[in-house]
């Protein structure tokens, strides 16, 4: 095994009460059960109107015209506003792309887009004065696929494009091509004894973050705006938002309010600027909040995906090669395509060694809802093609698939794909021992109740459909791995401010970022951290905002890893300060000032042999010392477009499921019974809000393996269930036990030798569920999510 | 839009006969979502939750008289041994949030083909009490249902009360959702064993453009326990015969596919629902098998 | 038109309500208290769960004119509710007191992280235990679907103060969680189970 490194050696602040390592509780915790936490949605200003956005209700159309009087003449309307009505000449933005229009100007491309903006003084006023809005359509062809859109004569969803990706894609409808290609596949495949091809389909899934797409802009006196907002990534927003608005980012204040969830939901902008255009044309406060059919439209999905793969295996079970075509969908926007693509392609091939390689990934311009971020993305969808064959392979082997994996797995020291050593541990092997090891739960547990079946414990559930019939067990694993934090050279970097100075007689940090607290818990980590290197026990977070430097998304479960690293570090840099500070107050007064190893802990300094010299509070009397400084992981770099060889990613993470399923076959429902995870943490700063991670993540699989898809028209490409009552999302009887097991071994690369988790679970968790109803049904099931047709052949 | 709140029975006859248009609100979870959604403005919206009679349920001889706006937790709480089949139908409503707003009242107005209680109503045998200020009038529950989302309701009337046959045999009831809890149905069946009259009857839910019973089934059900002398002998039914039934029951389906789901998905549902209830009810029947009895 | 009804305990007239206006939006937009969330308005995910004549419900469901006269409990009051219950055997009288407010005003939103709960448990007021208990067992991630678990939990409890986990979770089938997988929802409720049964 190449399961080597040792957890960082942490000596400072080790003594102090709520560092890292404990189960802190959150801090924002009492506020969120009291109800007392303002999310965006809750925000409320005195005289504040409420925006409305008229939507699109074809996918692709040219707009003809737009006739606004009617709704501006209603009795409580202050504005409507389309694109004719933008103040600057940057009327599009982007994540990388700024191919999003604010508002519609000559078409739309998909179902939903934004035409126009209302603010009234009333909710229903806004809608009713929406709906007078009349908007004349020319319909369009829509492209929905593949075939549509690289078709000789395909409309082109973007004319004119000049980014930076239409050099070397073949089709102007393509967003993003990458080749991943290592040694000779024509050549490896020939000493194959087994060659085993599937063709894999991955469906839309929604983010579903209970809070909805919300917030409020208020205009401020000096001629900017306030924006309180739910976003994963304040800097980014800002930069978007501020030149549409042709305002300098100093006159964009932006203050991060409650969030909602996000999983990458949040990473593009939803309403941020048209409140901000609707305050500043008003004057007035201006808040919007979509309900849940809006939501649906309002923010980008996870791409759906069409996979082919081809691996081949000797007889004894060592992979030969691997061909896989990635197609995803990325919809009429481009969002996160480019980095998706990235993704799906260069973490192709799994967790596995693989030395001859041919990997294609693209993404398309469709007319079907734009999609970009969510948990995993682009891994998650190749995770479950090369989970699905690997067990066929291992099958065609004969060998056991558990084994079959264990076998090719990865470890510390494998070059991947794209050439790049993997250079921290990278358990994979392990992490699948361990979670095989996990005993079974107990068979037939609705019997165990008592005499009568427990419905409740039963596929259907309360439904009633099954006591017992046609039900069968299935046992599934799957491993996966995704990269953390951004990859391909992009300056991956945050910022932290931190101030330590006496309140009240004690020691008091205070942490500033502008890392978007989405529910992770970064909060608690942070605080966590502070105590650690400052030897303090009282910490306080600073709200989130623009006032501080960018702390990079919350996303790519990058957070811990890099505005925990920017934490640490200006902790570190007060802590040499305050140093500084007593050496200069106390230097004279002990010799160890100037001779030992000093730590911050528990309020006093003390030396490494554990002298106290000073009260932190002696120390800081009459001082503040305060530290903002950015800072950033090691560098990446681009893959290279032809080959997609390069050290594109900065570190990898690794989880593995068990999944137990039990099937009604002749219904074709299935109950998931439990879903046991190993997940290798490197160090899990907070054990609590690891396992609720892992676990969140888990079920997010769960979900996109058995209920959720948006499902979309192919002929109109329009949206057929956005609502909570088509769009299922597990509720805690869909919900099995989750199990955890975490491993800690440290990289050393990381602050803490910490490794990302967020995103881990989710991948691995959908293929287990597959490969355990595949177990139970002896079906092939080469498409997520399963609907009970594809279990009975009713499709 | 005008919020009217009548405070009695017949304030809210008067007022509906005044407005005929006006759409009565009780449990709110099918008008308010429409509301909320911003699919529907009614120019009136009738509050019937200060009538107190809509929320009380008498219990006879024949038939157990429901109040339109008994909540679905009440009937489950109350009425499992007089209604076996529309207590289990009310457990399988969405949440607990919502079986303690809705009753069967709102299922009969709206009259989706998803209405959870349609098929046990139908299974066991129901006359919907409507009335306006012309009258009152027992709609049988095979007439009450007229097309998708259209009842047999005229303008002016509103729905009183559920006069539902009390279980003179086992019910059954199960619903298909691909969601273990808080799903509408992508289809349902109810079925109730008439021992007194040795007969049969079944409700389909979801598979059809209302509600619907599978009456070639029901009779050729009844016949062949007739004819085995299976209700005197409490044979087993043979495997041939329950087939029989639930293709018979498939047959009865004239379902769509939509976003929830196929036709031809739900016409083998509903056949392995018809099979699987019949087994249960009739293994209840038999008294024999403790086992088949859900918790639900 | 105009709507009075009791929250918390404390008497309330809304005016100049939308006969369209739920429930939900008195209580998020004219009452200040906007803890009941605006997750689905459309019944499926339980956020806007509150007690109704002490009936859990969704209050996205309930007309605004429908609750004339009627007491409403949200989570706000909760704590309030569940010490009321534990002094008085319930809190039938409804005078359960509560913060009324004018909304979350801008000082507050900024301060959101601020107010000194920065150490291990809740220190900022007296919590009922299933509030504790959601806490100290990471129930809470974002926290958007917490008050309405909250509220429908904590009337589990109420009426099955030894729930089976299959009790536990059928009674919140109803409230959508999208962070946790409901594993540490799940010990919440049995500590704060295990709590109430100790203190008896």
């Amino acid at each position: 095994m190449g399961t080597t490194g040792t957890p960082t050696n942490i000596t400072q602040g080790s003594k102090t009460k709520g560092g890292i390592g404990e189960s802190t509780l959150r801090p924002d915790g009492t506020l969120k059960v009291t109800g007392e936490f303002a999310y965006s949605s809750d925000m409320w200003h005195e005289d504040m109107l409420w925006g409305q956005i008229l939507r699109s209700t074809v996918a692709h159309a040219e707009i003809v015209s737009i006739d606004t009087s009617e709704a501006l003449a209603q009795p409580g309307v202050y504005a409507v506003m389309t694109y004719d009505d933008l103040p600057t000449e940057v009327k599009n933005y982007g994540l990388e792309i700024q191919d999003t229009p604010v508002l519609a100007h000559g078409k739309v491309r998909h179902h939903g887009e934004p035409v126009a903006i209302v603010a009234a003084d009333h909710p229903e006023t806004a809608r009713r004065a929406a709906a007078k809005i009349k908007v004349e359509y020319k319909e369009l062809p829509v492209i929905t696929d593949e075939a549509s859109a690289t078709a000789p004569d395909a409309i082109l969803i973007h004319e004119g494009r000049d980014d930076h990706h239409i050099g070397h894609v073949p089709h102007p409808n393509i967003v993003h091509r990458q080749p991943i290609i290592r040694g000779n596949v024509e050549e490896a495949a020939k000493k194959a004894d087994f060659i085993v091809k599937g063709e894999y389909t991955f469906g839309m899934q929604d983010q579903a973050f209970l809070g909805p797409e919300s917030g409020l802009a208020v205009p401020s006196e000096d001629g900017g705006v306030e924006l309180y907002i739910a976003t994963q990534w304040l800097h980014s927003d800002l930069k978007q938002i501020a030149p549409v608005l042709g305002l300098p980012e100093d006159k964009v204040r932006m203050t991060l309010s409650g969030v909602g969830g996000a999983f990458g939901g949040r990473e593009d902008l939803s309403m941020q600027i048209h409140a901000c255009l609707l305050a500043l044309r008003t004057g007035k406060p201006v808040k919007i909040v979509y309900n849940r059919f809006e939501s649906f439209f309002g923010h980008v999905h996870r791409h759906p995906a069409k996979l082919s793969y081809e691996h081949g295996a000797t007889k004894d079970g060592k992979l030969t090669h691997l061909k896989a075509r990635i197609v995803l969908d990325g919809g009429a926007y481009a969002s996160a395509s480019p980095a998706v693509v990235g993704n799906a392609s260069s973490l192709g091939a799994g967790p596995y060694v693989v030395d001859n390689v041919d990997i294609e990934a693209i993404a398309l311009y469709t007319n079907n809802p734009p999609c970009g971020a969510m948990r995993g993305f682009g891994a998650v969808q190749a995770c479950f093609a090369y989970e699905a064959q690997m067990d066929k392979l291992a099958d065609a082997v004969g060998m056991d698939r558990v084994a079959f994996r264990q076998l090719n797995a990865m470890e510390q020291g494998t070059i991947m794909p794209t050439g790049q050593a993997v250079d921290s541990p990278a358990p994979v092997a392990e992490l699948l021992r361990r979670v095989k090891a996990m005993p079974l739960p107990p068979e037939q547990q609705w019997l165990a109740a008592g005499e009568a079946a427990d419905v409740r414990q039963l596929p259907g559930g309360l439904s009633n459909t099954t006591h017992g019939e046609g039900v069968v067990r299935g046992v599934g694993y799957a491993v996966g791995i995704k990269n953390v934090g951004f990859s391909e050279g992009f300056d991956d970097y945050s910022t932290a401010k931190v101030r330590m100075e006496v309140v009240g007689g004690e020691p008091v940090a205070t942490v500033h970022t502008a890392m978007a607290e989405v529910g992770q818990g970064g909060v608690t980590v942070h605080a966590q951290i502070a105590r650690t290197e400052l030897g303090v026990t009282h910490v306080t977070i600073h709200p989130a905002d623009t006032q501080v430097g960018s702390a990079g998304s919350t996303s790519a479960s990058r957070q811990t890893y890099v505005t925990g690293g920017a934490v640490k570090n200006s902790c570190e840099l007060v802590r040499e300060k305050v140093l500084e500070l007593g050496r200069r107050k106390f230097g004279t007064y002990h010799p160890a000032w100037a001779t030992a190893e000093l730590l911050l802990e528990g309020g006093k300094v003390v030396t490494d042999g554990g002298e106290v010299l000073a009260d932190l509070a002696d120390v800081l009397e009459g001082e503040a010392v305060e530290v903002e400084a950015e800072w950033r992981h090691r560098p990446t770099e681009p893959f290279d477009l032809r080959t997609g060889q390069g050290f594109g990613h900065v570190q990898y993470t690794f989880a593995a499921h068990r999944a137990v399923v039990e099937v009604d076959t002749e219904l074709g429902l299935v109950k998931v019974i439990e879903l046991a995870c190993a997940q290798d943490v490197g160090k899990a700063l907070n054990p609590l809000s690891v396992i609720g991670q892992i676990q969140g993540g888990t079920t997010q699989g769960l979900g996109v393996a058995v209920m959720e898809e948006i499902i979309v028209d192919p002929k109109t490409a329009k949206v057929r269930n956005p609502s909570f009552t088509d769009y299922l999302i597990p509720t805690i009887l869909d919900t099995p036990t989750i199990p955890v097991d975490v491993l800690e071994l440290a990289d050393d690369h990381a602050p803490y030798g910490l490794r990302g988790i967020g995103e881990a679970p989710t991948l691995s968790s959908t293929p287990a569920v597959l490969a355990a109803i595949r177990n139970a049904t002896g079906l092939e099931l080469n498409r997520t999510p399963v609907r009970p047709e594809h279990l009975t052949g009713t499709a | 839009m005008d919020f009217l709140r009548p405070a009695s029975w017949e304030e809210a006859l008067a007022a509906k006969a005044e407005h005929p248009t006006a759409v009565p609100i009780a449990g709110g979870t099918d008008v308010m979502v429409e509301i909320n959604f911003d699919h529907r403005r009614p120019e009136y919206l009738l509050d019937l939750n200060r009538i107190g009679e809509l929320s009380e349920w008498e219990v006879g001889e024949e038939s157990v008289r429901l109040g339109a706006s008994v909540p679905y937790t009440r009937i489950m709480e109350n009425l499992r041994g007089e209604l076996p089949g529309l207590a289990l139908a009310s457990h399988t409503v969405a949440s607990p949030q919502i079986r303690n707003r809705g009753g069967v009242g709102g299922n009969l107005g709206t009259a989706s083909p998803a209405g959870d209680a349609h098929p046990a109503l139908l299974a066991a045998g129901a006359e919907v009490e409507v009335e306006s200020v012309r009258g009152s009038r027992l709609i049988p529950i095979d007439e009450f249902y007229t097309g998708v989302k259209r009842n047999a309701l005229a303008a002016d009337e509103l729905i009183r009360a559920v006069h539902i046959k009390k279980a003179d045999g086992p019910q059954q009831y199960s619903k298909v959702g691909t969601r273990n809890a808080m799903v509408i149905a992508v289809c349902a069946f109810g079925l109730a064993l008439h021992p007194e009259t040795r007969t049969v009857r079944t409700g389909i839910g979801s598979a059809a453009p209302t509600p619907v019973r599978a009456k070639a089934a029901e009779e050729f059900l009844s016949a062949a326990l007739e004819e085995g002398g299976f209700w005197d002998n409490g044979k087993i039914i043979t495997p041939s015969v329950a087939k029989q039934f639930a293709d018979l029951c498939s047959a009865a389906c004239n379902p769509i596919d939509d976003v929830r789901g196929t036709a031809s998905y739900r016409r083998h549902a509903v056949g392995i629902m018809a099979r699987r209830t019949l087994t249960w009810t009739w293994e209840s029947y038999r008294g024999t098998a403790a086992s088949t009895e859900g918790v639900a | 038109m105009r709507v009075n009804f009791t929250v918390n305990g404390r008497q309330q007239e809304a005016d100049d309500v939308w006969e369209g206006e739920s429930l939900l939006y008195v209580l998020r937009e004219r009452l200040g208290l906007p803890g009941s969330k605006n997750a689905c308005e459309q019944g499926e995910c339980g956020s806007c769960t509150v007690r109704l004549d002490g009936v859990p419900v969704c209050s996205c469901l309930v007309a605004a004119g429908q609750v004339e006269g009627r007491e409403v409990v949200t989570v706000e009051g909760l704590a309030d509710f569940a010490k009321q219950r534990a002094e008085h055997g319930g809190c039938a009288t409804g005078a359960c007191g509560t913060p009324g407010g004018s909304g979350t005003s801008l000082d507050e939103a900024k301060q959101w992280a601020a107010k000194g709960h920065d150490s291990q448990t809740g220190e900022g007021g007296e919590l009922s235990s299933i509030q504790q208990a959601f806490i100290d067992a990471g129930a809470v991630q974002c926290g958007f679907c917490t008050p309405g678990l909250l509220v429908a939990a904590d009337e589990m409890l109420e009426r099955t103060p030894n729930p089976t986990d299959a009790d536990i979770r059928e009674a919140l089938s109803g409230n959508l969680c999208r962070c946790t997988g409901y594993e540490k929802i799940m010990d919440a409720v049995r500590l704060a189970a295990a709590r109430q049964s100790e203190a008896v």
